[in-house]
C-alpha cells in the first residue's frame, strides 16, 4: 500500500509517459519519401527520361543541365535515369530478401516459442551458429561460388536475415503463449495449427512488420555495400551501391556522382528506419522507441 | 560462480563444433572442384584424379571433416596451396592490423558515445538530449561505406590531411601507422557510437530514477561520485555487453573498411581467399573468426557476472 | 517551545504539474520540531507525507514546485546553495527510506556505502572509516559486522538491510533523522525491533526524529508529538498522549478505530474508513474529508476549515465539528 503511494506521487506527476510516440512531421516525411521513391521506380517507363545505358562520350561528367537534370556520369550516362533505375534494383533486393527472412524466420520463431523444449533449443542454437559467421564473408563466399546474380544475392541476404526475424517472432510468441486465451483454446481442443494461425499469428504479425521495415533498411545497406565493392549486383545492372562505387573514382572532379546516390540511399534507409522504429515502439513499448 | 562458468562452457562446446562443421561444409560443398582449380589449364582427367587422391578429396565428406578437425585441434589449420603459407602464419600476419583497427574503432566509439550518453542522461528531455538522440538515429542509417567515402572526400581529397589508402606497421613507423588508421577507425567508430550512446543513455536514465540514487543524494555525496560510481556502475552492464558484441561483430565486419582503405587485414585475406578459391585459407580463417565471435560472447557473459554480483549469486 | 526549533517547515506547498492538471501534493503545511524531540506524521497513502519528507530534504522531482520555507538549523534549505545543502545532507540531516532493497545500491558493497558517507563528511581515512563502520553495524544489532562489509545488499535479509540503512543514516551523528515508513516493507515481527532500535538510538544521541507512517499505532509511545495529515494538509496536531486521550478530528478518531485491537472479541468487524482519499488533481470544495466523515454537515461542504488551537495551545485541529469526547488510550 505504501509503495503505491510513492507511485501515485511520482509516476502520475513527474513524467507523463508518452504512450504514443509522436507520429509527427518526421514520420510522415519518411512515408512521403518512401512513396516518392516507389513511385519513381515504378513509373520509370513512363517518365520522360533518357535511357540509363545510353553513353554519350562527348558529355562525360557533364554538370547539371536541362537535358541531364543531374548531369552525367563517367561514361556519359544520364545520372537521374541511372538513379531511378538503380532505385528499382535496390528496392527489389531490399524488399524481397527480408520477405524470405520474415517468412522462414517468423515461422521458425513462432514454432520455437510455442513448442519450446528440445526443438526450441535446436532452433535457437542453430541461429546462434549462423550468427557466428561474419555475414559479409558468407555472402561473398556464396556469390563467388554460385555466381554473382541478382537472384543469388537476394536469396543469401534473405537467409542471413532469418535469425533476426526468428528472435522477434519467438520473443513475441513466448509472451503470448502463456496467456489465458491460448490455454483456453487448447482446453477447447483446438489443434496446434489453429492456435498458431488464428490466435498467435495476428499478435506476432505487427512486431514482425515493424522488424521487416528495419530489415529492408539493413538489406539496402548491405546490398549497397557489396555492390559498392563491385561484388554485388552484376554489371551492367546497377544499384545505388554500384553507382557510389563508380562515383568514388571521380571524387576529386565530380563528387556529386558519388554523393547524389549516397544521399538518396541515406534518405531511403533513414525513412525505412524511422517508420520501422515508430511501428516497433507502437507494438512493443517495452523495447523503447527513439 | 563455478557452476555458472561450467554451464556456459558446456553450451559453448557444441556451438563451436557446429561452427566448425558448418565452415567445413560450406567450403567443401560449394561447386568448383579444388583439383581443377589448382591445376588450372594443365588439368587432364588423369591429373585431376591423381591430385584428388593425393589431397584426399575422394574420401567421404565426414571422413575428411574428422581429419580436418583432428588437425585443427592439434593446431594445424592447413597450408594454402597458393602462397604456401600455413593458415596460422597468414592469420598472425594479418590479425594485428585488423585488431588494431577494431580496438581503435571501439575506443573512438566509446570516447564519443559514453560522454554524450552521460550528458544526455543527466539532461534528459532537454533540447540537447533530443538533438543528440535524433542525430544518433540518423547516424545509424548511414552505411559504413558512405561514411568512408565522406571521410575520404573530406580529409583525403579536399583537405589532404590524411592518406586515403595504405598501411605501415606500427613497429616500423608509429606515427605513419596511426595516420593510415585514423580514417578507417573513424569510419567504423561512426557506426559504433550511436548504438553505444543510445544504450548507455537509456540505461542511465532508468538508473538515475532509482531510489538508491535519491539515497545517495540524501547522503550528501558529491554529484560526480553519484554519477560515476552509483549510477554508472549499474548502467555499465549493458555497455559491457554491447561493447563485447560489437567487438565480436567487428571481427568479421572490417571487410568493407579494409577493402576501401587497402589495409592488409583479416578481411582482405578472406576476400582474397574467396577469389583465388583458396579453400584452405577460407576454411581456416572463417573458423577462427566465427570461433572468436563465439568466445567473445562467452567472455562478455562472464564479465557480466563479475559486474553484477546478483547474477553471480544466482539472483537478479 | 522556548528554544528555536531545529526544523521549522513554514507554509510549505508542493505543486506537481500533471497532464490532468495541477496536483497539490502538500498544501500549506506548518511543522516544527525541536532538538532531541520526536515527531510522528501519520496519514493514509497519498496524503502527501512522503512528498513532505522529500520537500524537507529538497529531493523533489524536477518538475515539482515548492513554495514556503524550510528552516533547518538556521538555514533555509529551499534557498540554500547546492554545495552547502550537500554538506548538510547526510551529516546533520539524515534519512531512512522505506524499502531498503531499493534504497541501497545493489552493485556496491555494504562497506562501500557506509564508508563513503564517513569519508565524505568526516574526512576519515579508510582504516578509521572501516573501523567506525564495523562499530556502527554492531550498534544497530548486526551480527558478524566485519564480514558484512564485504557483502552486497541482496545477501542480507530485509530487516538486516534496514538496519544497515539506519547505520548509514546515523553514521555522521545527524541532528535530525527522517524515517519515512521505515518498517512498512518489513515483516511484522521485525517491525517492532526496528522501531525500538530507532527509538533507542534517538534517545542515546539526543537526535531529533521525524517518524512517518500510515499506522497510528506505531507512533503511540514512540513519539513526543503527532501530526495527522489528510489530502496534503495537516489536520490535527498535538503532543502524542494528548492526541490519544482527547482527539478532536473525526479522521483521527476513524484512524484509531481502524487499528485492530488484540482484546476485541473474535470476528469483530474492523471499522474501516469508507470511501477513498480524494483525487489530488481535483480539489474538493470545502473540507477534504467531508465525503467520508460521519459528522459532516452543511458548512463542512462549503468551507475549508483552518487549523485552530483548542484550549491547550499545543493541540491544533482543522474541523468545524471537533469531537470533544475522550477516547480510550490505545497502545
Amino acid at each position: 500500500m505504501a509503495t503505491l503511494e510513492i507511485g501515485i506521487d511520482e509516476d502520475v506527476a513527474v513524467s507523463p509517459v508518452k504512450r504514443t510516440p509522436r507520429l509527427g512531421l518526421l514520420f510522415w516525411a519518411a512515408i512521403a519519401w518512401i512513396i516518392l521513391i516507389f513511385a519513381a521506380a515504378g513509373l520509370v517507363g513512363v517518365l520522360p527520361l533518357p535511357s540509363p545505358t545510353d553513353m554519350d562520350m562527348l558529355e562525360r561528367r557533364a554538370p547539371v543541365s536541362a537535358l541531364h537534370w543531374l548531369g552525367t556520369d563517367g561514361l556519359g550516362r544520364d545520372e537521374l535515369a541511372r538513379l531511378i533505375y538503380g532505385a528499382r534494383i535496390s528496392l527489389i533486393v531490399g524488399l524481397c530478401a527480408p520477405v524470405i527472412g520474415v517468412t522462414i524466420g517468423g515461422a521458425l520463431g513462432m514454432l520455437a516459442g510455442y513448442f519450446r523444449g528440445r526443438f526450441e533449443t535446436l532452433v535457437v542454437g542453430s541461429m546462434d551458429v549462423l550468427l557466428a559467421f561474419p555475414p559479409l564473408v558468407l555472402l561473398l563466399a556464396v556469390t563467388a561460388y554460385l555466381g554473382q546474380t541478382l537472384l543469388n544475392l537476394t536469396c543469401i541476404l534473405g537467409v542471413l536475415g532469418i535469425p533476426a526475424f526468428m528472435r522477434v517472432a519467438r520473443a513475441a510468441t513466448l509472451t503470448l503463449a502463456r496467456r489465458e486465451f491460448v490455454i483456453a483454446a487448447q482446453a477447447l481442443g483446438a489443434t496446434h495449427a489453429r492456435i498458431l494461425l488464428r490466435e498467435l499469428l495476428p499478435n506476432v504479425f505487427l512486431p514482425l512488420v515493424a522488424f521487416f521495415l528495419l530489415g529492408v533498411a539493413v538489406t539496402i545497406v548491405v546490398e549497397g555495400a557489396v555492390s559498392f565493392l563491385g561484388l554485388g549486383v552484376p554489371p551492367p545492372i546497377s544499384s545505388w551501391g554500384s553507382m557510389i562505387g563508380e562515383g568514388r573514382e571521380s571524387l576529386d572532379v565530380a563528387p556529386r556522382l558519388a554523393f547524389i546516390p549516397a544521399i538518396t540511399m541515406f534518405l531511403t534507409v533513414l525513412s525505412f528506419n524511422l517508420v520501422g522504429d515508430t511501428l516497433r515502439a507502437l507494438t512493443d513499448p517495452r523495447q523503447g522507441a527513439l | 560462480m563455478l557452476g555458472f562458468v561450467v554451464r556456459r562452457l558446456l553450451y559453448l562446446v557444441p556451438v563451436l563444433i557446429a561452427v566448425s562443421l558448418l565452415t567445413f561444409l560450406i567450403a567443401s560443398l560449394l561447386p568448383g572442384d579444388l583439383a581443377y582449380v589448382i591445376l588450372g589449364d594443365q588439368a587432364t582427367p588423369e591429373k585431376v584424379e591423381a591430385l584428388r587422391h593425393d589431397m584426399g578429396l575422394d574420401q567421404p565428406i565426414w571422413w575428411r571433416y574428422l581429419g580436418w578437425l583432428g588437425h585443427v585441434l592439434q593446431g594445424d589449420l592447413g597450408r594454402s596451396f597458393r602462397t604456401g603459407q600455413t593458415v596460422l602464419q597468414a592469420v598472425t600476419e594479418r590479425l594485428p592490423v585488423s585488431l588494431e583497427l577494431m580496438v581503435l574503432a571501439e575506443i573512438i566509439g566509446l570516447a564519443i558515445g559514453v560522454p554524450f550518453a552521460i550528458a544526455c542522461a543527466v539532461r534528459s528531455g532537454s533540447a540537447f538530449d533530443r538533438f543528440m538522440t535524433g542525430s544518433s538515429f540518423a547516424m545509424l542509417s548511414v552505411p559504413t561505406f558512405l561514411s568512408a567515402i565522406l571521410l575520404i572526400y573530406l580529409f583525403a581529397v579536399e583537405l589532404r590531411w590524411l592518406p586515403a589508402t595504405g598501411y605501415v606497421p606500427f613497429q616500423d613507423d608509429p606515427v605513419g601507422n596511426l595516420r593510415f588508421l585514423v580514417l578507417p577507425a573513424l569510419t567504423l567508430a561512426f557506426a559504433e557510437w550511436p548504438g553505444i550512446m543510445r544504450v548507455l543513455r537509456s540505461d542511465m536514465i532508468a538508473t538515475l530514477q532509482e531510489d538508491y540514487i535519491a539515497m545517495a543524494k540524501a547522503k550528501g555525496l558529491k554529484p560526480s561520485r553519484i554519477l560515476f560510481v552509483h549510477a554508472l556502475k549499474p548502467s555499465s552492464l549493458t555497455l559491457v555487453t554491447i561493447t563485447g558484441i560489437n567487438i565480436g561483430r567487428l571481427i568479421g565486419g572490417t571487410v568493407i573498411v579494409e577493402t576501401i582503405f587497402a589495409l592488409p587485414g583479416i578481411g582482405r585475406l578472406l576476400i582474397g581467399a574467396i577469389y583465388t578459391r583458396d579453400l584452405i585459407i577460407l576454411q581456416g580463417v572463417v573458423l577462427l573468426v566465427a570461433a572468436g565471435f563465439v568466445i567473445m560472447n562467452f567472455i562478455v557473459d562472464m564479465l557480466y557476472a563479475v559486474l553484477d554480483p546478483r547474477i553471480r549469486h544466482g539472483h537478479a | 517551545m522556548t528554544e528555536p526549533a531545529l526544523l521549522s517547515v513554514e507554509n510549505v506547498s508542493v505543486d506537481l504539474p500533471t497532464p490532468r492538471g495541477n496536483l497539490r501534493a502538500v498544501d500549506q503545511v506548518d511543522l516544527k520540531i525541536g532538538a532531541g524531540r520526536t515527531l510522528g506524521i501519520v496519514g493514509e497513502s497519498g496524503c502527501g507525507k512522503t512528498m513532505l519528507s522529500r520537500a524537507i530534504l529538497q529531493l523533489l522531482p524536477k518538475k515539482a514546485k515548492l513554495s514556503g520555507r524550510v528552516m533547518f538549523d538556521g538555514h533555509d534549505l529551499v534557498r540554500l546553495d547546492p554545495e552547502r545543502l550537500r554538506k548538510l545532507r547526510g551529516r546533520s540531516l539524515a534519512v531512512v527510506f522505506q524499502d531498503p532493497m531499493t534504497s541501497l545500491n545493489p552493485v556496491l558493497t555494504i562497506g562501500t556505502q557506509l564508508i563513503e558517507t564517513l569519508q565524505e563528511h568526516l574526512e576519515l581515512d579508510s582504516v578509521v572509516a572501516k573501523r567506525r563502520s564495523v562499530e556502527l553495524l554492531a550498534a544497530v544489532g548486526i551480527p558478524a559486522p566485519e564480514q558484512r562489509l564485504m557483502q552486497y545488499p541482496h545477501q542480507l535479509s530485509g530487516g538486516m538491510r534496514q538496519r544497515v540503512a539506519i547505520a548509514i543514516a546515523l553514521s555522521c551523528e545527524p541532528k535530525l533523522l527522517i524515517a519515512d515508513e521505515p518498517t512498512t516493507a518489513l515483516d511484522v515481527t521485525i517491525q517492532a525491533q526496528i522501531l525500538d532500535l530507532l527509538a533507542r538510538e534517538q534517545r542515546r544521541r539526543h537526535m531529533a526524529m521525524i517518524l512517518i507512517t500510515h499506522d497510528l499505532g506505531v507512533v503511540a509511545g514512540r513519539t513526543d508529538d503527532v501530526a495527522v495529515m489528510y489530502a496534503g494538509r495537516v489536520v490535527e496536531r498535538a503532543p502524542t498522549p494528548v492526541l490519544f486521550k482527547k482527539m478532536h478530528m473525526p479522521y483521527t478518531e476513524a484512524l484509531l478505530a481502524a487499528i485492530p485491537k488484540i482484546d476485541a472479541a473474535p470476528h469483530t468487524p474492523l471499522p474501516a474508513i469508507s470511501g477513498r482519499p480524494p483525487d489530488p488533481t481535483r480539489p474538493i470544495q470545502g473540507c477534504s474529508f467531508s465525503p467520508r466523515c460521519r459528522y459532516a454537515a452543511g458548512r463542512c461542504y462549503r468551507e475549508k476549515p483552518l487549523l485552530t488551537a483548542s484550549e491547550s495551545l499545543d493541540h491544533q485541529y482543522a474541523c468545524f465539528h471537533p469531537i470533544q469526547v475522550t477516547a480510550g488510550v490505545c497502545e
